[in-house]
């Protein structure tokens, strides 16, 4: 705690110095087409099985310091589940 | 041997042509001759920051397409004699350049000046690739901010790998010129600082620029700040960093608050 803070001023600075350094860390690996071939590649995964559309496959990205929490929600329509278990 | 140097930022409105204008001018006034070039085609500003707006008959555009010669197209300055500007067109859009256009007028730009200063549009498209395709080295401009810094980043990217020289294998020296500095913001953890921002780009630095609101007088008047009030901060920095650009050794001191308080005290012109 800084004298700042403890009047409500925080120090913005290192906020924006942090937040700075794990952005680049990530744009500079230079893949920044790895979500849309993930998302390629579990579309056609799960179409083997069950008939799903390209909307219903959402993927998410928090990108961490240290790792990055990838959450994909897939979509499956309950008619389409059924002939998958039939 | 003439040398082509590309002010580039990434983000717009982080001081590009200001900075084209004083570092222009303090080389010229140091003798040198220098030919500052707008190639931001379609939103020229180079021509109204240095006072030359009403004198542009030919631009950039009618000397890469033939139209004109380009002793015809360059606006000799009216302070400082060795100063030329060559202004980009208002009307025409950035697909008017071709790359073997521009490579040739650089060429002949190197032929009588010793600095040829390409000030780059914002973005990193066609105008902007063809700014620093040919230079030999690279002013990055940047403000303490995130998306500032964040641009910078890419730009050191495609200068590193879309230049000509990056492409003979060779290194396109680049220089960081810090630009809109508070210092008294930094001081109170509010503003990134210089080092935060050298730890992050990893290039050295070439100068930092105080904010200012001699900066806007100067453009105002239509005259690089280095001319309009040559005492003021930030024209004292633009002209160290060009004689930086020049290789002289000049010691770089963080502006700071409390040095500014401390000329106050001492009853000298403050820092503007």
């Amino acid at each position: 705690m800084n004298l700042g803070s403890l009047f409500g001023r925080p120090r913005s600075a290192s906020t924006a110095h942090h937040r700075l350094q794990v952005l680049l860390k990530h744009e500079r690996r230079g893949r920044p087409d790895l979500i849309p071939l993930l998302r390629e590649d579990i579309l056609a995964a799960i179409g083997k099985h069950v008939a799903v559309d390209e909307d219903m496959v959402r993927l998410k990205i928090d990108r961490g310091e240290a790792v990055s929490l990838l959450e994909i929600e897939i979509e499956i329509p309950n008619d389409a589940k059924q002939k998958a278990c039939a | 041997m003439a040398q082509v140097v590309v002010v580039t930022s990434g983000k717009g409105g982080v001081g590009k042509t200001t900075t084209t204008a004083s570092l222009g001018a303090a080389l010229a006034a140091a003798g040198e001759r220098v030919a500052v070039v707008d190639f931001d085609v379609g939103l020229r500003n180079l021509d109204l920051v240095m006072g030359a707006e009403r004198r542009v008959v030919f631009d950039l555009v009618h000397v890469v397409q033939g139209t004109a010669r380009l002793s015809q197209a360059l606006i000799r300055d009216k302070r400082i004699e060795t100063l030329f500007l060559l202004a980009a067109s208002q009307t025409r859009d950035k697909d008017a350049l071709s790359d073997e256009g521009v490579e040739r007028v650089i060429q002949e730009l190197r032929q009588s000046f010793d600095w040829i200063i390409c000030d780059s549009p914002a973005g990193i498209e066609r105008g902007a690739s063809l700014a620093m395709r040919f230079a030999d080295l690279a002013v990055v401009v940047a403000n303490p901010e995130v998306s500032s810094v964040r641009d910078s980043d890419r730009i050191i990217g495609l200068l590193d790998s879309t230049t000509d020289k990056a492409k003979r294998g060779e290194q396109l020296e680049k220089s960081l010129l810090l630009t809109r500095y508070e210092p008294g913001r930094v001081d109170r953890g509010e503003m990134l600082g210089v080092d935060d921002v050298l730890e992050i780009l990893c290039i050295p630095l070439l100068g930092i620029i105080p904010e200012s609101k001699e900066v806007l007088h100067a453009s105002n008047m239509g005259l690089p700040v280095t001319l309009n009030n040559p005492a003021s901060a930030p024209a004292r920095a633009y002209a160290d960093a060009a004689r930086r650009l020049q290789g002289e050794q000049v010691p770089l001191t963080v502006p700071s608050e409390k040095a500014t308080l401390f000329s106050r005290l001492l009853g000298r012109r403050a820092a503007a």
